[in-house]
């Protein structure tokens, strides 16, 4: 069964979710091809080559794929797609772009979010905010899935796979990149950091999340924030962690001010152990928290730093 | 320009769900029901382009049984001018949706559809980009800021790390996110309105398309329940947790 696993990459590095993605693909079948698209991303395909259980990487560098268009990777990625059964990418924004469009190219359907493989054919997602968990079966020849991170552990990388150079163009010609702008962040990927901290609507403006930054520094955390949070401006939605936005599951997760809507445990809940600081003795994140603390925030935060 | 705005309906965002108890899937007998948050989106952002001379007609469409024709009157009490139901009783595949949506498309001709990103139920975050690639258009997906100018689209995407700006050729898919705006409410006056305006109700069998199964719902269970934990006493009692029982800080 051969399997083609996209990476996620910004032409720098390699996105550590793609081991992950790796892993899950591992569970289907062992002849992994990864296929590395991007532009002046040599750095890239190194790293892409040293993953574990990989057997070749596709390298195609072009000035197409720079922004990894969705309109042009999904020609690509269709275009390799006859020589393999499966096809996995990472759920995160610029997977969850481009699949979709692949799987219609294909004429097929797409199993998205999946946090387990239950057979070559077999998959496990969440649903309804992960208030539900379903088992899908894919009737179509082909599989297009992709994989929440947060159900695998990640492969070693010391591998050693062949490279080969792609030179296929494909260019839509139908859009084009004006502008990144990405927040400039000494702190961890909320999705790769081992500690989380993130604040709700309790912090009540986006000034007062500075109260974060050092429990933040001292953890080595990352910092996210409750769809409310986003909602009412305190902070951009990069941060958001929830159903719609970020699922991430570090070792410790530390909600404050978070009143813990199922959008929200939809994001965390997968958490190692969580920690709840909130006013309200009735909210509903004190039922999923491992330890909790009834205290106003604006107490309890500068405590907290003095005593880590 | 024409604007299309396919919308679903689903359960409303406020409801908890229930896993029946065969496992079959979840119950969803007298639960309340409302328009997918993003696709309210949508039309609110297909309307804003309406009053602000860009688009010259806003089409909703829902692709369900008859139920959905109370999410299509909520569009056209937000704004939407006319509204189509393709009427079908099954649980259709996103692919299958694209490909009713393309034939839509073809008939309609918009120059720009409107979609919310993912609906609040199937989580799959697919029909758009799939009607994109059906149709051969770009696709704008997460925007959170939408610009028509000339002959193209400039569309804001919220991706991980920060934004992403691209120009679109027209016509174009875009799917929305949250922050793109904040949906009105419909005023007594606009629902009594909406009750008036066209609703096409086309049979999802006339279009000619195989719309067979390409997924098969084996079975859907409740989550792992994660236990409720302990309330500690104090910060001090918290880090000692931390560091000594939990063993997740040093």
């Amino acid at each position: 069964m051969s399997i083609l696993v996209i990476a996620e990459h910004d032409n720098n590095s390699l996105k550590a979710e793609t081991l992950k993605t790796v892993a899950a693909a591992q569970k289907v079948g062992s002849d992994i091809t990864l296929l590395v698209a991007g532009f002046n991303c040599q750095a890239v395909v190194e790293a892409a080559a040293k993953v574990n259980g990989v057997g070749k990487v596709l390298a195609c560098d072009n000035a197409a794929y720079e922004h990894q268009l969705a309109e042009n990777i999904s020609l690509l990625v269709t275009e390799v797609a006859s020589d393999y059964e499966h096809i996995f990418a990472t759920a995160l924004t610029t997977g969850k772009n481009f699949m979709p469009r692949v799987a219609a190219l294909l004429d097929v359907a797409q199993i998205s979010d999946i946090i387990d493989v239950e057979s070559s054919d077999t998959f496990v997602r969440p649903i309804y905010a992960g208030n539900a968990i379903a088992t899908v079966q894919s009737l179509d020849s082909k599989k297009v899935i992709t994989v929440r991170t947060t159900g695998f552990d990640a492969v070693a990388s010391d591998g050693n796979a062949e490279i080969i150079n792609l030179d296929i163009v494909t260019d839509a010609g139908i859009s084009s990149h004006v502008s990144d702008e990405l927040t400039v962040s000494e702190r961890p990927d909320l999705g790769a950091a081992s500690v989380v901290i993130s604040g709700g609507r309790g912090m009540q403006n986006g000034d007062n999340f500075k109260l974060l930054d050092g429990i933040a520094d001292k953890l080595g955390a990352a910092i996210g924030a409750s769809r409310a949070a986003v909602d009412a401006g305190f902070v951009p939605n990069d941060m958001q962690v929830g159903q719609t936005g970020k699922i991430v599951a570090p070792d410790l997760y530390i909600a404050v001010g978070i009143s813990g809507a199922i959008q929200h445990l939809a994001g965390m809940k997968d958490s190692k152990v969580i920690v709840a600081i909130n006013k309200d003795p009735e909210a509903p994140i004190f039922q999923v928290a491992d330890y909790g603390i009834v205290a106003d925030l604006f107490d309890a935060l500068p405590e907290l730093e003095s005593k880590l | 320009m024409k604007v299309l705005v396919p919308i679903k309906r689903v359960i409303d965002y406020n409801v908890k769900v229930r896993v029946k108890p065969d496992h079959s899937n979840v119950d969803l007998a007298n639960t309340k029901m409302a328009i997918n948050p993003f696709c309210e989106i949508a039309v609110e952002e297909a309307v804003r382009l309406k009053e602000a001379g860009i688009a010259t007609e806003v089409i909703a469409i829902s692709i369900g049984d008859k139920s959905c024709q109370e999410q299509l009157r909520t569009a056209l009490a937000l704004g939407a001018d006319r509204a189509i139901q393709i009427d079908t009783n099954e649980n259709l595949d996103a692919l299958n949706i694209a490909k009713l949506l393309q034939k839509v498309v073809e008939e309609e001709q918009p120059q720009l559809v409107i979609l919310g990103k993912q609906s609040i139920d199937s989580d799959n975050n697919q029909t758009g980009q799939m009607l994109a690639a059906l149709t051969g258009m770009p696709q704008g997906t997460f925007a959170s800021v939408v610009k028509v100018e000339g002959d193209k689209v400039n569309v804001t995407r919220e991706i991980d790390g920060g934004l992403q700006t691209l120009a679109l050729n027209l016509p174009a898919i875009v799917t929305t996110d949250l922050r793109l705006n904040e949906p009105r409410y419909a005023s007594l006056p606009n629902i009594m309105k909406a009750k008036r305006k066209p609703l096409d109700v086309k049979a999802a069998a006339d279009f000619g398309i195989d719309l067979s199964a390409r997924t098969k719902l084996l079975k859907v269970t409740p989550p792992a329940e994660r236990q409720a934990g302990i309330v500690v006493e104090s910060i001090d009692e918290l880090v000692e947790k931390l560091k000594n029982e939990a063993k997740v800080i040093s």
